[in-house]
C-alpha cells in the first residue's frame, strides 16, 4: 500500500547532503521551472489538484492565485513548519531526511508567486532538526541555489528560518505572521486575508511543510502524474502518522483514498495486543473521533472523512484501543486546548476553561447530568464566535465524544468516578 | 514553567558574546523591521545563560531599539523561556493525546518519585527541572521524552532508569 513519492530518498543514506540529493534528481525541475511562465506554473499545480497539507485542505494552486496583482509590495512566502497539532509528526521527515525536497518546493512556489523571501517557521522543540534544516539551506546558498541567483537564474531567493518558542497557536497561520514579526502568537481577524495583508503588510502566502514538498514531483512528472495517485477529488499522496494502540505505529507514505480499516490493518500492524478497536481519531486531535462502525466505510480522503462528519486534517492517525477512556482522554485532549488559547477571545480563553472545570469535576466522580449537557451547550456557545477556530479545534472532537460514547459520562455520573473508569479496564 | 511572572535580576550587566553577537548581526539584515528580533534574540540569550534575565531582557530590548515590555510580552506568552534558570538536566515529558495513550503518566510518576520533585519544580540540588509539555511532534514513537532539548523516544521506565545513571 505505502508509495515513495515524497519519501522517495527517506532511505537513503545522507540523502539530506546536498550532494547525495543531487545524485538522486534534487534541483532537476530548476531549469525547467525557470522556462515556463509563472502563470504556467500556478496552473499546473492546480491541475494536480494538490491541497493544503496544514490540516484545512485548501487547493494550492488556487490560493496562490488570490494574491493581488501590482501592488508595488514585497510578496512573502512562510512555510508552516510549526507541526503542533497533537498526533501529527510528518513534516519533520521532510526537515531532516530531504529538506533539498523542500528548499526546491520554496524555489518553485516563489517563482511562481514572485517572492524573493521565504521565512520558514519551525517549532522551537525542533531542536535538531532546525540545525539539520538551517545546515541544508547553508548548502544550497553555497552551491548557488538560493541567494542572488538561483542557479544562474536571474532571480533573488532569500530563505530565513525563524524558531517559534512553544506555541500551538503559532501554527495558524496569522498567529505564525504575528510571531514572525515579533510578537505575542495571537491570530488576526480576517479579512483581510494574508494573501492580501500578510507579513509586515504585505502579500503572503503560507503554506505548510508538506504541501511545498510536494511540488518539485508536480513539476517534473506534471500534473496527470501527481493525478495517478489517490482519487479523483483528493489527488497525491500524503505522508500519515499513526500513533496510539497499534502493533506499528509510525509515518507512512501512502496514495489518499485508502480504507482507513485495511491501512490500521495491513501497514500499521492492526490494533495492538490482540485487542478491539474503540475508536479512531482521523486527522489530528481536533477532527472528530470515528466509531470502529464508522471506521469501515471510511476512506483516507477528503470527501470521505466530510462524508463521516470529521475531517481529513493532517493525517495524524490515532487509533483507540478498547480499554481507552473516553472521559479522562476528552480530559487530557480540553487541557491542551484550554493550555494552548491565546487569550484574546473570551469564549475561547474562558469557555475552554470553564469546559476543564466541568470535566475534571465528572473525572473527580463529583459530576452530575447537566454538567454533561453543559459541556455540549458551551461547544456550540464557543465555536465559531472566535477570532481563530482554535477553539473549535477543541469544540468539534469534544462534541462528537460527547454524542457517541455519552454513555461513558453518563457512567461517571450515576455510577461515580472509579466504578465508571474500572469499567473501561 | 509554572512561575512565569517574575523578572530576576542578576545584579549583573549582560550582553551576547562574541558568537551571539555576530549570530544577532547576521540575522537582522533579514527582516525588514528590527522587532523581527526579538524572538531569535531571546533564544540566543537562553542558548548563552540558560534563562532570560531582567538585565537581558533590557539588553535585548536596547540592542533592538523597541520596549523592554515588548520583549518582556514575547518571553511570557512562549513558554519555551525560562524566565528563571533551569535544572543542569531540564527533563520534558510530553502530556498529550499519543503519549499518554501509551502512559506517560509511568515516566512522570517514576520521575516525580526518583527526583522528588512536581512537574514545574527543580530539584534542590539544582541538577534536575521536570516538566510537562504539550505534543512534541514524535507521536509514533510516544511516550517521548526531552532532555536539554535532545529527544528520547519510545519511553519506558526501565530506559529512563539507564538514561537517569548515565546523567547522574
Ligand atoms: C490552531 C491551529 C494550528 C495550526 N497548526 C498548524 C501547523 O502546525 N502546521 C501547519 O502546516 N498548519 C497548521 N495550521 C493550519 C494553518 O493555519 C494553515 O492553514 C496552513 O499552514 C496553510 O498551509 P497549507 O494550505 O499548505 O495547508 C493550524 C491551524 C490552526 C487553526
Ligand atoms: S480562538 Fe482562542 S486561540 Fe484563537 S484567537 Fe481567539 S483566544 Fe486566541
Ligand atoms: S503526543 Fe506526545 S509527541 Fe505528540
Amino acid at each position: 500500500m505505502e508509495v515513495k513519492i515524497l519519501s522517495a530518498k527517506f532511505d537513503i543514506e545522507d540523502s539530506h547532503k546536498l550532494e547525495i540529493a543531487k545524485q538522486h534528481g534534487a534541483y532537476a525541475t530548476i531549469d525547467k521551472l525557470f522556462a515556463m511562465k509563472p502563470e504556467e506554473v500556478i496552473e499546473e499545480v492546480k491541475n494536480s489538484g494538490l491541497r493544503g497539507r496544514g490540516g484545512a485542505g485548501f487547493p494550492a494552486g488556487v490560493k496562490w492565485g488570490f494574491l493581488p496583482k501590482g501592488t508595488g509590495k514585497p510578496v512573502y512566502l512562510a512555510v508552516n513548519s510549526d507541526e503542533s497539532e497533537p498526533a501529527t509528526f510528518k513534516d519533520r521527515y521532510i526537515l531532516v531526511k530531504d529538506p533539498h525536497m523542500m528548499i526546491e518546493g520554496i524555489i518553485i512556489c516563489s517563482y511562481a508567486i514572485g517572492s524573493h523571501d521565504t521565512y520558514i517557521y519551525i517549532r522551537g522543540e525542533y531542536t535538531s532538526q532546525v540545525k539539520a534544516l538551517q545546515a541544508a539551506i547553508d548548502e544550497a546558498y553555497e552551491a548557488g541555489y538560493l541567494g542572488k541567483t538561483v542557479a544562474g537564474h536571474d532571480f533573488k531567493l532569500e530563505v530565513t528560518v525563524h524558531r517559534g518558542a512553544g506555541a500551538y497557536v503559532c501554527g495558524e497561520e496569522t498567529g505564525l505572521l504575528e510571531s514572525i514579526e515579533g510578537k505575542k502568537g495571537q491570530p488576526r481577524a480576517k479579512p483581510p486575508f494574508p494573501a492580501v495583508s500578510g507579513l509586515y503588510g504585505c502579500p503572503t502566502i503560507i503554506n505548510n511543510v508538506q504541501s511545498i514538498a510536494s511540488l518539485p514531483f508536480i513539476l517534473e512528472k506534471g500534473a496527470e502524474a501527481y493525478k495517478a495517485y489517490g482519487t479523483e477529488k483528493s489527488s497525491g499522496t500524503h505522508l500519515f502518522g499513526i500513533s496510539g494502540h497499534v502493533e506499528k505505529p509510525g509515518m507512512y507514505e501512502l496514495p489518499l483514498g485508502l480504507p482507513l480499516l485495511e491501512v490500521v490493518e495491513k501497514v500499521a500492524g492492526g490494533v495492538w495486543k490482540g485487542r478491539k478497536l474503540k475508536g479512531v481519531i482521523p486527522g489530528g486531535s481536533s477532527t472528530p473521533v470515528l466509531t470502529p462502525e464508522e471506521a469501515k466505510t471510511v476512506t483516507l480522503d477528503y470527501e470521505s472523512m466530510a462524508e463521516h462528519k470529521t475531517m481529513f486534517g493532517s493525517g495524524g492517525i490515532v487509533v483507540l484501543d478498547e480499554t481507552v477512556d473516553m472521559v479522562k482522554l476528552v480530559e487530557n485532549l480540553i487541557y491542551f486546548y484550554h493550555h494552548e488559547s491565546c487569550g484574546q477571545c473570551t469564549p475561547c480563553r474562558e469557555g475552554l476553561g470553564w469546559m476543564l472545570k466541568i470535566i475534571k469535576k465528572v473525572v473527580r466522580g463529583e459530576g452530575e447530568m447537566s454538567d454533561i449537557d453543559l459541556l455540549s451547550e458551551l461547544c456550540d456557545n464557543i465555536e465559531m464566535k472566535t477570532v481563530c477556530v482554535l477553539s473549535a479545534a477543541c469544540t468539534m472532537p469534544v462534541r462528537s465524544y460527547l454524542t457517541k460514547f455519552r454513555h461513558e459520562f453518563d457512567a461517571y455520573v450515576s455510577e461515580g468516578a472509579s466504578t465508571a473508569a474500572a469499567n473501561q479496564e | 514553567m509554572s512561575d512565569r511572572s517574575q523578572l530576576i535580576s542578576t545584579g549583573e550587566p549582560f550582553k551576547f558574546d562574541q558568537e551571539r553577537d555576530t549570530e544577532f548581526e547576521r540575522l537582522i539584515k533579514r527582516y525588514p523591521e528590527r522587532e523581527s528580533m526579538i524572538l531569535p534574540a531571546l533564544w540566543l540569550t537562553q542558548e548563552q545563560e540558560g534563562w532570560i534575565s531582567a538585565e537581558a531582557i533590557a539588553y535585548i530590548a536596547d540592542r533592538i531599539g523597541t520596549f523592554a515590555s515588548k520583549v518582556f510580552e514575547c518571553a511570557t506568552f512562549y513558554t519555551m523561556y525560562h524566565l528563571h534558570p533551569m535544572g543542569k538536566y531540564h527533563i520534558c515529558v510530553c502530556r498529550t493525546l499519543s503519549c499518554w495513550l501509551r502512559d506517560k503518566q509511568a515516566i512522570v510518576d517514576y520521575l516525580k518519585d526518583e527526583i522528588g520533585i512536581e512537574p514545574g519544580q527543580k530539584s534542590e540540588d539544582g541538577k534536575f527541572s521536570l516538566e510537562e509539555v504539550e505534543c512534541l511532534g514524535h507521536c509514533g514513537t510516544a511516550p517521548v521524552v526531552q532532555i536539554n532539548g535532545e529527544f528520547h523516544e519510545e519511553m519506558d521506565v526501565e530506559k529512563l532508569k539507564a538514561l537517569l545513571a548515565e546523567l547522574n
